[in-house]
């Protein structure tokens, strides 16, 4: 890529002499996912994640290496190929703007090759899932983001796809519609066995749709495994909150873990896996508990300090401070 | 196969796009009518006697052919092609098993019906304002004319396409067009028959593709061709489509090897 510093004398220079840099969006990859499984790909910006997706809807083309995707080639972007997948991103889309979406739905069916009654059946049924209604017939530009997602996603399914890859797909979108978008994607994977690969940085989707995951970060692959496994890696200590009646000080709470957060009536404590039993039952036995939840860090933190790992380690790789721009 | 199957869907969904924008049609219309303005320019300088076999009457059919020529043959995929390659859009085409030079094919052809509703009356009027001694008298002059609109439609949709996949390789390949419109607008008889050039210059639209997108077709309508002559240029015209149709699906598919799928 062409790189060069701001200011006027920086521009007139790179008019003569271009300063090029080679980076490596995705650097030895590897991993395989097998047919109706749902894996979240997550990495922190810049990680190579969209580019990986690219690579594997053919759109972009590998330097080096090899990639098969239901058997076929996907840089080749044979017919058979492009059948099969889709790639939908949340901040992409394939609707005709100034056209209703039904006018998209009608093309992909055209496109697709889809038969009249298998068409019309399934743009019913995911129109009724995600509750479109009329929507589907108003110009797409006058659509809020959340029902134009909603509608990309039908136009995305018509041909049933049997790889589905999902860039961001519930960005922007306000809570309920979030939700009503991950129920709809799990329904559609396990109605249809399709293999599902998502990018997110809501957490939650993740957690709510994928019990494997995979994370890359600057282009290197740098877990696979299941979700468990990840938080277990990564934070395996577990938060104990407790609600209690009346004052409690700290010298009595501190015995029982590390303090995270307090309020009046509520202390969240951070507890290692091996002393959680003895920390709950000491809180019962010393404390006037009335309610009490024990639960996994959150995937955000658990996330956060991965990246954080994996910086410092590439500082100390390059012999500089982890906080030193990369 | 496939894709002859799928044209009519994408020429109904091309023709309802048309509808859609078809304020910025008229506006695109509006700015195609410069060669109109000039008439008077022209008739007053033929007003004493002919210039270069040019009467009053033959200036008038010249342009109004011209003009519904160019509401015919008129291409702006470029423009699309570089603005989806520098937003990522592109990618939603190459998503689908259809090669994207036929999404925008079928984008400018179907707009061809409503650009010729606004043309229509343009014809009444040419129609009306000249005598038929200004067109073509032979019928087998008239079967070339769908031919001839056709490859001058052609020529002008795989340049357009080429300077648009020249975008893989620039940050902004609109700039070529530029240079491709003004090589038209003086070598295509656009804005001055190309009879009409000096003697020294009138053969070297001959050897480019501009004529053949424009004057061409219209000495094909106003009978300013024998039969021999017309079957030659368009037999050139021909050429220039066979070898811009290569020239654009070569850049094309080059071009893609570099797409960035800019924008995430």
């Amino acid at each position: 890529m062409h790189e060069r510093t701001a200011g006027l004398a920086a521009s007139l220079r790179s008019v003569f002499r271009r300063e090029h840099k080679l980076v490596k969006a995705v650097d030895g990859v590897t991993f395989s996912i097998a047919r109706g499984e749902r894996v979240g790909f997550l990495g922190p910006n810049g990680a190579g994640k969209t580019t990986t997706l690219k690579m594997l809807t053919g759109l972009l083309h590998p330097t080096s290496g090899t990639i098969d995707v239901a058997g076929h080639v996907p840089q080749r972007r044979e017919a058979a190929f492009l059948d099969q997948i889709m790639l939908v991103m949340g901040q992409k889309q394939q609707l005709i703007w100034d056209l209703p979406p039904a006018d998209t739905f009608e093309l992909n069916r055209a496109v697709y090759r889809v038969p009249r009654d298998r068409y019309d059946a399934t743009v019913n049924e995911l129109t009724e899932l995600l509750e479109l209604g009329d929507l589907v017939k108003k110009p797409t530009r006058e659509l809020s983001l959340g029902e134009r997602m909603k509608c990309e996603l039908v136009a995305a399914l018509i041909h049933q796809p049997k790889v589905l890859f999902l860039d961001e797909p519930t960005i922007g979108l306000d809570v309920s519609t979030q939700v009503k978008v991950r129920d709809f994607i799990r329904s559609y994977n396990e109605r249809y066995g399709a293999t599902l690969m998502l990018t997110s940085h809501y957490m939650d989707d993740v957690a709510a749709l994928c019990p494997r995951v995979i994370v890359i970060d600057k282009g290197r692959l740098t877990f696979d495994g299941s979700l468990d496994e990840l938080v277990r890696n990564v934070r395996p200590e577990k938060r104990l909150t407790l609600h209690f009646r009346g004052d409690v000080g700290d010298d009595a709470l501190s015995p029982l873990g590390q303090i995270i957060e307090r309020s009046e009536g509520q202390v969240v404590l951070q507890v290692a896996q091996s002393e959680l039993a003895a920390a709950v039952s000491r809180a019962l036995a010393t404390l006037d508990v009335v309610d009490l939840t024990v639960e996994a860090a959150p995937l955000e933190e658990v996330m956060s300090e991965l990246f954080t790992r994996g910086r410092a380690a590439r500082a100390r790789e390059a012999g500089r401070e982890p906080d030193e721009a990369e | 196969m496939r894709t002859l199957r799928t044209l009519p869907a994408l020429f109904k969904v091309g023709f309802v796009s048309a509808l859609a924008y078809r304020a910025e049609f008229l506006v695109w219309m509006l700015t195609s009518t410069l060669p109109l303005i000039m008439l008077p320019l022209w008739h007053a300088v033929a007003e004493q006697a002919p210039l270069a076999g040019f009467s009053q009457g033959r200036f008038t059919a010249y342009f109004f052919t011209g003009f519904i020529v160019r509401q015919l043959v008129g291409n702006w995929a470029s423009w699309t092609i570089n603005y989806e390659v520098r937003s990522g859009a592109l990618s939603q085409r190459l998503l689908r098993p259809i090669h994207p030079i036929w999404f925008y094919a079928t984008e400018s052809l179907a707009s061809i019906p409503l650009r010729s509703a606004f043309a229509f009356p343009a014809a009444v009027i040419a129609l009306l304002v000249t005598d038929t001694s200004n067109l073509a008298h032979d019928a087998r002059l008239w079967a070339m004319v769908p031919v001839a609109i056709f490859g001058a439609w052609a020529i002008g949709f795989f340049a357009h396409v080429a300077i648009g996949a020249l975008s893989l390789w620039m940050h902004q390949s609109i700039k070529v067009v530029e240079i491709w419109s003004a090589g038209f607008f003086v070598f295509s008889g656009y804005l001055v028959p190309i009879a009409v050039f000096p003697r020294w210059l009138q053969s070297s639209p001959h050897w480019m593709p501009f004529e053949y997108m424009h004057g061409f077709p219209i000495d094909l309508i106003t009978g300013a061709l024998s039969v021999e002559q017309a079957t030659r240029s368009l037999g050139a015209q021909w050429c220039w489509v066979g070898i811009l149709g290569l020239v654009t699906v070569a850049l094309w598919d080059r071009g893609l090897r570099r797409y960035g799928a800019f924008g995430g």
